[in-house]
């Protein structure tokens, strides 16, 4: 027994402590979240029903259904997947496909970054002043949707650029020596190929739009409202914004309606996730290269 | 037919590449924005005023220094808590779980992520606060205290998620040089990896903390609100009042064009800023692998 | 077949442009104007738009639920927000009823006038606003003064009020509540025009009136001011004098009506101009007996045509 087997002994100690400490640190992050999400469904639960889901809230909240924030919350959805989508992937495409490595990519990259790191309430505060008030169109679904698509473009730009780099050079090389141009080459081959990761970015860059409150707290939501929006510019219900009513200003809400309405908010998040998650999966399964 | 096929084609370029430059233009709009309508706040309200202690809008108190410190304060607590789980759980995921937890634990790390911040908020008031103040018999439990746990709470994915990607992707010859030389896995974590995804590891937190300057709905239900300034320590268990707090509550109130609501939007810039400097700072450790595409996607 | 997903962005890319380039297009067209006889909609419909104070809203809400079912052409939708932001959008011009539990500004005035606006003020409704505490505090009175001195920071633990020894924890409603403005008008200043006393810089501002009950009802150190329809079993009031030796009067209908509650105000409704049309309908059947049990039920003091 020598100082080097004290030595090994003790760094064994630390090893095992050393790993132990970050196994709990690991079990202490994900154990809570399981906590939190079977919460939300035992409390949330007994508030689900067909009536719920489709029915409008009556008794100043406190009963009946949530079917206009669902509705509102979906129309914001698509309103912003609108606007982001086809910008967000054009721009994509740029980055990946066209763009050399000047100043001026580099500025387009700066921008990218900051976009991303904006706080969403900045995001609402610009919204308020430039879509509902200078632009005139009101607290509407417009106003809304135009600024959850600039709060998600960076997202679905990143991503997408991550997919179209993804697919090999080998491929365009190909069909660019079979005659093909730029815009077919990038149209018929490497968009396809990237086309599961482009999702994937666009559906959690939706998830994230559909989750927020701050940016529609002035640009979109309301209160109560007796009929469905029928046209962009009417304001309307959103699912965040109202669990963030219910559970702050209605006296006597009852607590399994809270609890309900976040339940839902969650299903339609973490059902995002998984279709998101599928994808990504199944287009590893299929990957080509 | 190759001349509409080469207009098309001049087209379609042309449409992506204003596609491109389109984030250029909404960052420059957005900034000029806020610009426009924040930067009359000095015309409007005296420097000394507006580096006051006091934020009282209606009756023109409008110090903005507390709501600055409240967001520092709640920032602060909030890395402090997320960094030594994040950063745990990151090396536990990339380098001690076997693989298949690896694959199970990543998903549900990602459902914090997609937790709205409403719904923490919600949870915040309902159990975590009374909880809290019985626990560490503080006058109240809408602290500070509990805005940096929600916050810690979530931007642990992101840590996580990040750093966990700088830690895999560095090479395998340095663990297997370093346990080679009789290391353990521990020695080797802390003497080889960590330092060698260094700047992975510092992004991860750049963007942790990111996520908590911005944090808005959270923060606005469990801090109490109160425009505390930070004078002691102490002010890590009493109520703060954020700046993105600040903007949400008070921002359907202000009549167009007034002296109010050219403050938020000073505010506002105050803020534009601090992400853009922490946004900046994590980029510039960006790392790239040959690998990251497909971690991202994976 | 795998040209589709590729045609089908290109055909949303181009609705997606003409779409912006519609909206602008209506941007200019859009009615802004919060007209009396409502917003824009079919033919037989119309829409009113109410928006203001959460100390009014739940009374605002059942007033349009149950208007709509005697009148299903009318439309009335609610949002909250606080007095200060129902103000701010009848300045703005867009909102036909601005809810307020506190008078309007003379600023305001100044600002609705310079936009084309003419505020008119309607009474709806009386409000005691209630004084709370936890259930197990032993107080049970406080003075006008009393409660300013708390409010103000001057008195900072409740043993200083023959209570057990806890620090106060003052809840208060945000700057854009009327329910706050009143009360600093009306109880932190006791009334005093020239007054500037000041909510001390630790209280808490919560968004809404839930929340203090919420934090009222679960921390003994607590105490909070609502409105009374807001007031649950979950909660004490506590009964208030205007000064030492005088009557504590706990807040109620009768005693809002007689006035010997000190804390009461009366609730707002301002419209842009006297109301006319559809609006004046509406505002008329705020008085009748229907609307004002509604008032009574949600624990408010009804009040009748003036």
């Amino acid at each position: 027994m020598n100082s080097s087997e004290t030595n090994y002994q003790k760094r064994k100690i630390t090893e095992k402590v050393g790993v132990l400490g970050l196994t709990a640190v690991t079990v202490l992050t994900v154990v809570p979240i399981f906590f939190v999400v079977g919460y939300i469904i035992v409390q949330g639960a007994p508030a689900i029903s067909w009536e719920f889901i489709s029915g409008f809230p009556g008794d100043g909240m406190k009963s009946g259904g949530i079917f206009p924030a669902i509705v509102g919350t979906f129309y914001l959805t698509i309103g912003t997947a609108i606007f982001s989508v086809p910008l967000g992937i054009g721009a994509a495409i740029y980055l990946s496909e066209y763009a050399t490595d000047n100043t001026f990519t580099r500025l387009i990259r700066v921008s990218i970054i900051n976009l991303a790191g904006i706080p969403s309430v900045v995001y609402g505060l610009f919204g308020l002043g430039l879509f509902v008030l200078f632009l005139n169109f009101g607290t509407s679904i417009l106003a809304g949707s135009l600024t959850l698509s600039i709060m998600t473009l960076p997202i679905i730009i990143s991503t997408a650029e991550e997919a179209l780099r993804a697919v090999p050079q080998s491929f365009r090389v190909v069909s660019q020596s079979l005659g093909g141009t730029k815009w077919q080459t990038i149209r018929k081959v490497v968009l396809p190929q990237a086309l599961p990761g482009i999702i994937t970015g666009i559906i959690l860059g939706l998830e994230r739009a559909a989750g927020e409150t701050a940016p529609i707290l002035f640009t979109v939501a309301a209160f109560f409202l007796p009929r469905l929006p029928s046209s962009p510019f009417d304001a309307t219900m959103a699912l965040p914004y109202h669990l963030f009513v219910i559970s702050t200003q209605v006296p006597g809400m009852p607590v399994k309606i809270q609890f309900g309405t976040a339940l839902v908010l969650l299903v339609f998040t973490l059902s995002m996730n998984l279709i998101a998650a599928v994808i990504r999966y199944r287009a590893r399964a299929k990957r080509q290269w | 037919m190759k001349n509409t096929r080469n207009f098309r084609e001049i087209l379609i370029t042309f449409v992506i590449k204003a596609s491109g430059y389109s984030a250029i233009f909404f960052v420059t709009l957005i900034f000029y924005f806020l610009l426009s309508q924040g930067l009359p706040t000095f015309t409007e309200v005296p420097l000394n005023s507006l580096f006051n202690i006091r934020w009282y809008p209606i009756e023109e108190y409008y110090g903005i220094l507390p709501l600055i410190t409240g967001s520092i304060v709640v920032t602060i607590g909030a890395t402090l808590i997320a960094v030594p789980f994040g950063i745990g759980t990151a090396i536990f995921l990339a380098e001690i779980a076997p693989r298949w937890l690896r694959e199970v634990l990543k998903p549900i790390i990602e459902v914090l992520a997609g937790l709205p911040s409403v719904v923490l908020g919600f949870l915040g008031i309902v159990l975590l606060s009374s909880y809290l103040r019985t626990l560490f018999n503080l006058p109240t439990g809408l602290s500070a205290f509990t805005g940096s746990l929600l916050l810690g709470a979530i931007s642990i994915p992101t840590i996580v998620s990040v750093a966990e990607d700088a830690l895999d992707a560095v090479p395998k010859e340095y663990r297997d040089g370093a346990l080679a030389l009789g290391g353990t896995r521990w020695q080797t974590i802390w003497t080889v990896i960590l330092p060698a995804a260094r700047s992975g590891v510092l992004t991860a937190v750049m963007l942790g903390i990111a996520r908590s300057i911005g944090e808005t709905m959270t923060v606005m239900m469990v801090t109490g609100n109160a425009p505390v300034l930070a004078k002691s320590l102490r002010v890590f268990l009493s109520p703060v009042r954020t700046m993105t707090a600040t903007i949400a509550a008070e921002m359907g109130e202000v009549a167009n064009g007034s002296t109010h609501y050219h403050v938020l939007f000073f505010i506002g810039i105050v803020l534009f800023v601090l992400s853009l400097i922490v946004n900046v700072i994590a980029s510039s450790y960006v790392y790239r692998t040959t690998q990251r595409s497909e971690k991202l996607l994976s | 077949m795998r040209r589709l997903p590729v045609l089908k962005r290109n055909i949303i890319r181009s609705l997606g442009i003409c779409f912006l380039f519609a909206a602008f297009l209506f941007a200019g067209c859009r009615s802004t104007d919060a007209d009396s006889s409502g917003g824009t909609g079919p033919a037989q419909e119309t829409y009113l738009e109410n928006k203001g104070s959460d100390t009014i809203v739940n009374l605002a809400l059942a007033w349009a639920e149950k208007y709509q079912e005697l009148h299903s052409e009318i439309r009335i939708s609610v949002t909250g927000g606080g007095s200060g932001t129902g103000i701010a959008s009848l300045i703005n011009n867009t909102v036909d009823i601005a809810n307020a539990s506190r008078q309007i500004k003379p600023e305001e005035i100044e600002n609705a006038q310079a936009n084309g606006v003419e505020p008119i003020e309607i009474v709806i409704a009386r409000d005691a606003i209630a004084v709370i505490i936890h259930p197990d505090n032993p107080i049970n009175e406080l003075t006008i003064e009393q409660i300013s001195a708390i409010y103000t920071g001057e008195i900072t633990n409740w043993r200083q009020l023959g209570g057990e020894d806890r620090p106060i924890v003052r809840l208060s409603r945000e700057t854009n509540s009327g329910t706050h403005v009143y009360f600093l008008e009306n109880v932190l200043r006791m009334g005093e025009k020239d007054s500037d006393l000041l909510f001390s810089m630790d209280t808490l501002l919560l968004p809404s009136s839930e929340g203090i009950i919420q934090e009222v009802a679960h921390n003994p150190n607590a105490i909070g001011y609502d409105g009374l329809g807001y007031v649950t079993d979950e909660v004490k009031v506590v009964g208030v004098a205007t000064e030492f030796g005088g009557e504590y009067v706990l807040p109620s209908v009768a005693t809002v009506n007689s006035g010997t509650y000190p804390i009461a105000r009366e609730l707002y409704m301002y419209t842009n101009g006297q109301p006319e049309g559809v609006l004046a309908e509406y505002m008329d059947w705020i008085y009748s007996d229907e609307a004002q049990t509604i008032v009574a039920e949600l624990g408010f003091v009804p009040v009748s045509q003036p």
